[in-house]
């Protein structure tokens, strides 16, 4: 006779709701406020839409790797793989055989597959022509890199070591494939933090930006009317790609998978004829990356590492890196105002913080505020694009200072 | 590296912001001579274009013009416009109004020339 007891006695044994309450004090309570986390920022995805694309993933992948005994993400095997004395040092062959779904997902984070294929993608769906017809705003995209060092420099103040303080840096970037390529070579074990934070912050520019815009510029400078740039040729669309590649790359070898496959991308969009491989890595692929790039970073906020005083200071030097990254574009836009005699607009500086088109587009709002007829859009997609290559520029400067 | 003092990380933060710069810049003259080098290419394509005689342009048969059909919008009018553009761009004003493309009318779209 089957003794339904027992097997229901098991059944409860084997749950995650015995997990829960059993190890309550061990951890337990951690994994409960991280699924809490999870729906929070799950709520801000779907509701508020802060990123849905990306934080959609984030959230659930936080959620799943929460739940006790789903063993989806094993944060033990990960420590095993950084540590040189563990007998599977390095080896994906033991995260293939006893990790779970999300640990295979994460290896493509491990191996930077991931973050270089998502700048694939942007470098199909970027059109550099803005840049190359002012290439005086790279000036703003370099300006805007600001906040990168002075966290770096804070995180380290705040007892951070070098190689987590220019992870928490890279946020000021604001370019999100960037920070995770950067924090997975050099800080693995806060890539749940500085995810959330850099993609939370990219979330968050329209309201995190116009106070200091409007703060550092005056009425009359925000009303300035900028001249239409001239107009680029395809020829020199198609070369852009290739001679950034070969200058970016020999200038910091260690940003040539980020440059590389960001100008690969945009090489696909502009020569005219790889149209399909254009449409593939703009749409399906991006996609495709997108959802394993997202669920595999939200498997990292493990409870035991994520609910520490370190994500609190990562929060808080992010959201310093983004308005520091705001305030040196706007600082370049204010004295390229000065030394062009007021023919270029302030505002335009702010865009130089990567997030595209989102600071473009923000720029462009406050622009049109102080003067309706006002079109800044076009113009602060120049800094925009500008600050995608600087942040990368940044990431290859840590990389190579800190990256061993 | 990885244990900087306050000195140190202050003195990299100074040269990678720096170095960003010093990136960027180069690349910045870079793009300003390649720039020059196709405007003056544009330029020279140009000259010997206009220098060249004109010749009588062929006759043209007047476009015709047929009636609109009952209930239509009429013809759109682009300037300085790639009908992709125009077509982005109706579709987002539609979107923005919340009405559908079909019951609103655009008379022509210019690209703002300053």
């Amino acid at each position: 006779m089957v003794n339904v007891g027992e097997i229901l006695l098991g059944l409860w044994e084997k749950s995650g709701f015995a997990a829960l309450s059993s190890g309550f004090m061990t951890g337990g309570w951690q994994n409960l406020v991280m699924l809490v986390i999870a729906c929070v920022l799950l709520y801000l995805a779907i509701v508020k839409k802060f990123e849905p694309l990306l934080l959609v993933g984030i959230a659930f992948g936080c959620l799943l790797t929460n739940l006790p005994k789903a063993g989806l993400y094993h944060q033990e095997l990960w420590d095993a793989f950084m540590n040189p004395d563990s007998p599977v040092y390095h080896s994906y062959g033991a995260i293939m055989r006893e990790g779970g779904l999300l640990d295979i997902f994460y290896i493509g984070v491990k191996t930077s597959l991931y973050p270089c294929l998502i700048f694939m993608g942007v470098g199909a769906m970027t059109d550099f022509g803005p840049l190359l017809s002012n290439p005086k705003s790279l000036l703003l995209g370099a300006a805007a890199q600001m906040g990168v060092f002075a966290a770096f420099f804070g995180a380290i103040a705040m007892g951070f070591t070098g190689t987590e303080a220019a992870s928490i840096g890279i946020i000021g970037g604001a370019d999100g494939p960037t920070a995770i390529f950067l924090t997975s070579q050099l800080a693995p074990h806060l890539l749940g933090a500085i995810a959330v934070a850099a993609y939370s912050y990219m979330a968050l520019i329209p309201m995190i930006q116009p106070p200091f815009m409007r703060l550092l510029t005056t009425p009359k400078e925000r009303q300035i009317k900028m001249i239409q740039s001239r107009t680029v040729s395809k020829t020199e669309k198609i070369i852009f790609p290739i001679l950034v590649t070969i200058f970016v790359a020999l200038l910091l070898p260690d940003t040539a998978p980020l440059i590389g496959c960001l100008m690969l991308g945009n090489l696909f969009k502009e020569t005219g004829c790889t149209d399909r491989l254009s449409d593939t890595v703009q749409n399906a692929l991006m996609n495709i990356v997108t959802i394993l790039l997202s669920t595999a970073v939200g498997a990292t906020m493990v409870g035991s590492t994520f609910l520490t005083v370190q994500t609190l200071s990562i929060v808080v030097l992010g959201v310093c890196a983004f308005i520091l990254s705001t305030v040196g574009g706007l600082l370049g836009g204010k004295i390229m105002c000065i030394l062009t005699r007021g023919k270029v607009n302030p505002l335009i500086g702010s865009a130089g913080v990567s997030a595209v088109p989102m600071a473009a587009r923000v720029a462009n709002l406050e622009g049109q505020k102080a003067n309706p007829s006002n079109f800044l859009l076009m113009h602060a997609m120049g800094p925009n694009v500008a600050g995608v290559i600087g942040s990368a520029i940044a990431a290859g400067f840590l990389l190579s200072v800190f990256g061993g | 590296m990885d244990n900087i003092g306050i000195l140190d990380a202050g003195i990299v933060a100074l040269l990678g912001y720096g170095v960003v710069f010093f990136g960027l810049i180069l690349l910045m003259i870079v793009l300003t001579v390649m720039g020059k080098i196709f405007i003056a290419a544009g330029n020279r394509k140009k000259a010997p274009a206009t220098a060249a005689p004109v010749a009588a342009p062929a006759p043209v048969a007047a476009p015709v013009c047929d009636e609109a059909a009952p209930g239509t919008a009429g013809q759109l009018k682009l300037y300085d416009t790639p009908p992709k553009t125009a077509a982005m761009l109706m579709a987002i004003v539609a979107d923005k109004m919340g009405k559908p493309l079909n019951e609103l009318r655009f008379i022509s779209i210019k690209e703002v020339q300053e």
